[in-house]
């Protein structure tokens, strides 16, 4: 990076952070550090809500998904706008009306204590297990394209975070999340462009959409019944709405962001503005991986994205062999492109059809040569990573945009990385003081400096805790999968804690507690015991807790259940 | 920990006031149109470029 990079880099991250210390330096009060500026508008909490899904993986990897795969992955946010729809409707108004700083406060209301405390516990255990990734995650791909040391870079990312989430707490992450949005809608606009302007001569726009959808990268619905298919619109509609109501209605670093508003009608507000606007956004991310699969056709491209890792190991002339072939087929697809192109233009549909087929052949070839080096890179050692997907877009940042520009996307990364850390610390820190340490400490509840002081040591706690588990998650193999299944594992029991609250209101505290429990159970024995997609996970999680709940309700002695019934 | 009381059930029927939508009603139905239009233009842009 060259000089004017590292000032724009330097000077986006930090301005910001500095603006949310400054912004929040005179934060006294409990409910303003842990819910937010009472007079929060719509327009900031749906920044903010936006901000805290928007992870730096968001930004590295769907380029890549567009790259690799196509457009098709946007099926996967269909659900999201029917969920954010329930969530407006029914937990919101009920959190505000609780008046409650936490969701879990929620199911103490609504159950009891010990179910409280299991569903604080549930989601300490598994946010508190991914906190190192959202840090580790990015670090590691842009500390391997830049060649930076990576220690350093999650020291400093982490310590930035740190300092104005524990300054200021949810107010500081809220006024910081739309400096943050700014910046990653201005640097994302600027690839856009960048990439538009460095498309092929007389390619243009449309030609590039065209030659894109005939390699079969812009299926952007499928409407099949084939379980089998990875992404379609049944999956996107039944999973998508199933993971979004588990993530926006019961994962505190979302409740977070959208029941602190000045009303009820600015929160409903925040929350349809990412309704409107998700869909639409992650089409344009993925189009920008489906277009520099396009640019990629006709420029120049390592066999393997991961530069770094394919110089470590690829090192006999067996990959040399690779190298050349690749070359070779790389040309014979650009070739093949062209005349398929003047076809289309020349407006004879028999030669098309030929050259669209020979295209397709030569497109094939290309990709089993990829999928070659991918082999012999898993075969040259035990602990190679093999995927490259996540490289192509920070490697396409670094060789083809304009001075200054990389700088700002690079900031894009680290944005959404603190944007989405900052989010998890704060619900992290409020979670312990409020669900955790409130619970056994009641007396404290009645010093609001002491619960101030408690709040930040625990979001300091937690901040310390996600850098020292990112500077050792390199000791972890696929480590982000891993954090996933971990999800999956305790995000079904959560959500079917709350599905039972909020719709099953003659369910008593006993048996959804109970229910839990042996949900979980049943949860970890399937995981150990079967081979099923851990996604799965959440919906016989949730389904489990809500049936063993309607059984227990039903055979428990009344006796025991009828003092908490009446809630 | 406790906070200040808020406005409980009386910000419930508090309107949308956004311009053309006078209810939350409104407001649900009217983002499952716009998800319903954006379904349908992925749909033709997929038909036209497959």
């Amino acid at each position: 990076m060259s000089g004017i990079d590292w000032l724009v880099l330097v000077g986006t991250m930090v301005g910001i952070a500095a603006y949310g210390v400054w912004r929040t330096r005179g934060v006294r009060n409990l409910t303003t550090y842990l819910r937010g500026n009472p007079s929060t508008g719509w327009g900031t909490i749906g920044l903010s809500v936006m901000a805290t899904q928007a992870s730096a993986i968001t930004f590295l990897s769907i380029p890549g998904q567009g790259f690799e795969s196509g457009i098709g992955f946007v099926q996967n946010y269909f659900g999201l706008p029917l969920a954010l729809i329930i969530v407006c409707a029914v937990f919101l108004p009920m959190y505000r009306r609780l008046d409650v700083y936490t969701a879990y406060q929620f199911l103490g209301e609504r159950f009891d204590d010990k179910t409280r405390l299991l569903g604080a516990g549930l989601f300490l255990l598994q946010r508190g297990l991914a906190a190192g990734v959202t840090i580790y995650a990015p670090a590691i791909i842009v500390s391997t394209v830049l060649g930076w040391p990576l220690e350093p870079v999650i020291v400093a990312t982490g310590l930035l975070v740190i300092v104005y989430t524990v300054t200021g707490g949810s107010e500081a992450v809220a006024v910081t999340h739309k400096w943050q949005m700014a910046v990653i809608s201005v640097g994302m606009l600027t690839a856009l462009v960048v990439l538009i302007l460095r498309l092929p001569d007389g390619l243009g726009l449309a030609g590039s959409a065209s030659v894109a959808g005939a390699l079969g990268k812009l299926h952007a619905v499928d409407f099949s019944l084939d379980p089998s298919r990875r992404y379609t619109v049944w999956t996107g509609l039944f999973g998508g709405l199933f993971l979004s109501l588990s993530y926006f209605g019961t994962d505190q670093s979302q409740v977070q962001r959208y029941i602190g508003g000045a009303s009820l009608r600015d929160g409903r507000l925040g929350l349809m503005f990412n309704a409107v606007l998700k869909i639409p956004m992650q089409f344009v991310i993925l189009m920008l991986g489906a277009l520099l699969f396009v640019f990629y056709q006709f420029a120049p491209h390592p066999v393997f994205f991961n530069q770094a890792e394919w110089r470590r190991h690829a090192q006999d002339g067996r990959f040399r062999a690779i190298e050349a072939e690749h070359a070779e087929a790389a040309a014979e697809s650009r070739a093949a492109i062209r005349a398929w192109v003047g076809a289309r233009a020349a407006g004879e549909p028999a030669r098309e059809a030929v050259t669209r087929a020979a295209m397709l052949a030569a497109h094939d070839r290309a990709e089993a040569v990829r999928a070659k080096a991918r082999a012999a890179l898993a075969a040259s050692g035990p602990r190679v990573k093999t995927k490259d997907s996540d490289y192509v877009f920070i490697s396409f940042i670094v060789s083809q945009l304009p001075r200054g520009a990389v700088g700002l996307l690079v900031a894009v990364m680290f944005a959404a990385a603190l944007s989405s850390k900052a989010s998890e610390l704060a619900a992290l820190g409020t979670t312990t003081a409020v669900d955790i340490w409130r619970q056994f400490r009641p007396a404290a509840a009645r010093d609001e400096a002491q619960d101030l002081r408690v709040a930040r040591r625990f979001t300091a706690f937690w901040g310390v805790v996600a850098v020292s588990f990112a500077l050792f998650a390199g000791f972890a193999e696929n480590l982000i999968e891993a954090i996933n299944i971990l999800g999956s594992i305790f995000y079904g029991v959560l959500l079917g804690l709350f599905l039972v609250a909020f719709f099953l209101r003659h369910v008593a505290a006993t048996p959804v507690f109970l229910a839990a429990l042996a949900a979980q159970v049943l949860v970890l024995v399937m995981y150990f015991s079967l081979n099923i997609g851990y996604l799965w996970y959440n919906v016989i999680g949730c389904a489990a807790c809500i049936v063993m709940s309607l059984v227990l309700q039903t055979v428990l002695p009344s006796r025991q259940i009828r003092a908490r019934a009446a809630r | 920990m406790s906070s200040a009381p808020r406005a409980g059930r009386a910000e419930d029927a508090e309107p949308p006031a956004v311009p053309g939508l006078r209810t939350w009603r409104a407001v649900y139905v009217f983002v499952l149109a716009w998800f319903a239009l954006v379904v349908a233009a992925l749909t033709a842009f997929t038909e036209l470029f497959s």
